[in-house]
């Protein structure tokens, strides 16, 4: 007799042997690639895994996660970065039951990292035991909202709501009040780290996102002025290299700012990234407005809704359905683009890097170490972007021909 | 059939209406006049400007030169008569036109909630009122991806009813369909027709225009070469144009 288990165990080594064959050995060719490469692959892996868990020295990490995390944020003034991470990781459990499951897999792809970091024993990973509090209670922030969520289901638009209120909370709290005791000002000069990658590129995305649109529907407007001035907006910003922008923004805005004003340096290169992401995200939208048919304007119109309402609800929508993978491909390139901030002295994730590994003797021997954090960093959160945009992109294609 | 019929009242009225595409003359003097609560199928080779025609009439083509007037408005660039003229004219296009990201029900209620401004509750009423009247009602949640041509077609046709329109206009609508499909589709229209509704229909279904046309108009060249009764029409055409192109499709 075959037991269950044995039953279970075997028809897994099948289902295994069924598929080396059928994608590593299913023709002679294959058979040859496969075997020239197999080598080549098990010694990289072998050799990656030693170099990861034996030769790298990873103290220059562990040691330094708060400056990866916050730069230079005041150490006193670390309790609002915790309440804004609270925040998030509330709301996200209060969205979990949010139709469709883009909420739940974003919060699994931020829960798992935070939790396993929580959870690795201290001889593995060694960060301090005040860090690690703060990640509890970021993922205690969670489970709230989720049990919250379980006795009180609000609505799409009371979670709308509650999500952009929130980002203007986290703004004034990071950033603090000018003359008021309770939250002192800190400088965004001072911000860095990851929290001032995510700063840009939330912000980046925020508003190159409409600004796009504005572009796109612009270079198609019936107006000769308004077509113009935006076809040499968006054909001169692309133009242009990103680092030029930067080095623009960081001369030019402040020469034209009303006297009085002033734009800090993070302001200035939010700036440069804003406009820059914006005309590509323009081209992309175009491309998208391009492949709605001229029957769904034709319809709108002989229904008697005007251009405006024709483009907000008909046109818009699925314009932007079509073109969502080369939408959430400029967020994941921004994404990455805030890396040259450093260019303007500014200490991203990548510009912390450099610091620590250039501040002091006893790192400057990892810094592959730091790069290869960095670089893991970077793949979690674009790899993140993109899977998301996926579900996104699944969920919304219901009604697909 | 005629009973229904409004002969005081020109709903629709073309003088000498001309179009151009470029250098091409579509509509080269258009004389019409369309009776409240009349049917008129439009039929003629392709390219003899019926579709233009049709699309003149709520302005999706704009005319250079002559004069159009529906229920009362002239038809002119002025935005304000052409949203009025749009908003008593309903359209049933060829290749149905639904928008693929709402539902069945959402299709249907969105302009008389967006245009007409009515409640959420009451557009819904009258959406789930017409999916009745064309035979649907439990396709309402679905998108239109998910339904048959025949279907489809169905919720563009309730779609134009729930602007509660005085004219409809029906642009080819069953060319694009299976043919175990049309006849869900003109059972429809004959019980709109039945109703009492003005219609301007263009289609080569010449049962449907024997059945329940009020007069038939052939268009050939970007004129009207011919116009009358279905009976006329068929049986005692006048036009060697005419005579030529009921036999090729016939």
């Amino acid at each position: 007799m075959i037991t269950e288990q044995e039953r279970s165990i075997f028809s897994i080594t099948t289902s295994i042997y069924n598929w080396v064959r059928e994608n590593l050995f299913s023709s002679p060719l294959n058979v040859l690639i496969t075997l020239c490469v197999f080598p080549f692959a098990f010694y990289l892996f072998i050799s990656s895994g030693d170099w990861i868990l034996n030769k790298a020295e990873w103290d220059a990490i562990t040691r330094n996660t708060r400056i990866f995390l916050i730069g230079q944020y005041p150490q006193s003034e670390l309790w609002r970065i915790g309440t804004v991470a609270f925040i998030t990781t509330n709301l996200l459990g209060i969205s979990w039951h949010l139709k469709g499951v883009v909420f739940q897999r974003l919060s699994l792809i931020i829960l798992v990292p935070l939790i396993s970091v929580i959870l690795i024993p201290p001889i593995f990973l060694d960060i301090s035991i005040g860090l690690r509090s703060w990640f509890a209670l970021v993922s205690m922030g969670f489970l709230l909202g989720y049990l919250l969520s379980k006795f009180q289901n609000l609505s799409t638009r009371v979670l709308l709501v509650s999500w952009s209120l929130s980002m203007i909370i986290d703004f004034i709290l990071l950033r603090g009040i000018e003359g008021f005791g309770a939250l002192p000002y800190v400088s965004t000069n001072e911000w860095g780290g990851l929290l001032l990658t995510f700063f840009l590129a939330i912000i980046g995305i925020m508003l190159s996102f409409p600004l796009g649109i504005f572009l796109a529907l612009g270079r198609r407007s019936n107006l000769p002025f308004v077509k113009g001035a935006c076809v040499i907006f968006i054909e001169s910003i692309r133009a242009v290299p990103l680092v030029t922008l930067l080095f623009m923004t960081l001369i030019i805005v402040p020469l034209l700012l009303p006297e009085g004003w002033r734009l800090d340096r993070v302001g200035r290169a939010i700036a440069a990234i804003t406009i820059f992401s914006g005309a590509y995200m323009a081209e992309n939208v175009r491309g998208g407005l391009a492949s709605v048919p001229v029957g769904q304007t034709e319809a709108a119109k002989a229904l008697g809704l005007g251009p405006l309402l024709t483009t907000t609800l008909i046109v818009l929508p699925q314009a932007l359905r079509n073109v969502i993978p080369a939408i959430v491909g400029q967020f994941i390139s921004l994404f990455k683009d805030t890396s040259l901030v450093v260019i303007v002295g500014l200490l991203d994730l990548v510009g912390i890097g450099k610091a620590v590994v250039l501040g002091n003797v006893e790192y400057i021997d990892q810094q592959a170490e730091v790069y290869v954090f960095i670089a893991a960093v970077f793949w979690v959160f674009t790899f993140s972007m993109s899977y998301v945009s996926q579900i996104i992109e699944r969920s919304l294609g219901v009604g697909d021909r | 059939m005629s009973s229904k019929i409004d002969k005081n009242y020109h709903i629709i009225s073309f003088e000498d209406v001309h179009k151009w595409f470029g250098n091409f003359h579509v509509l080269k003097g258009i004389n019409i006049t369309i009776d409240k609560g009349e049917v008129v199928v439009v039929f003629g080779p392709s390219g003899s400007g019926k579709s233009t025609f049709i699309r003149t009439i709520n302005r999706l083509e704009e005319h250079q030169n002559g004069k159009i007037t529906i229920d009362g408005i002239e038809l002119t660039t002025d935005l304000k008569n052409i949203d009025a003229v749009r908003r008593e004219v309903g359209m049933v296009f060829q290749s149905f036109n639904l928008f693929p990201h709402l539902t069945v029900r959402d299709n249907i209620s969105l302009a008389p909630m967006k245009v007409r401004k009515w409640s959420r509750k009451e557009a819904t009423r009258i959406s789930d009122e017409l999916l009745e009247r064309v035979g649907i009602s439990d396709q309402a949640d679905k998108y239109p991806a998910q339904l048959s041509g025949g279907q489809q077609q169905r919720v563009a046709i309730a779609r134009s009813l729930a602007m509660q329109p005085k004219i409809m206009l029906f642009d080819e609508p069953t060319s694009a369909l299976d043919p175990e499909m049309i006849k869900e589709v003109l059972d429809v229209m004959k019980e709109l027709a039945s109703s009492g509704m003005t219609m301007v229909v263009v289609t080569h279904e010449m049962g449907f225009a024997r059945e329940v046309a009020d007069r038939l108009v052939m268009f050939d060249e970007g004129n009207i070469v011919e116009s009358g009764s279905p009976e006329e029409i068929f049986e005692n055409p006048k036009n060697d144009r005419t005579k030529l192109f009921l036999s090729q499709i016939l």
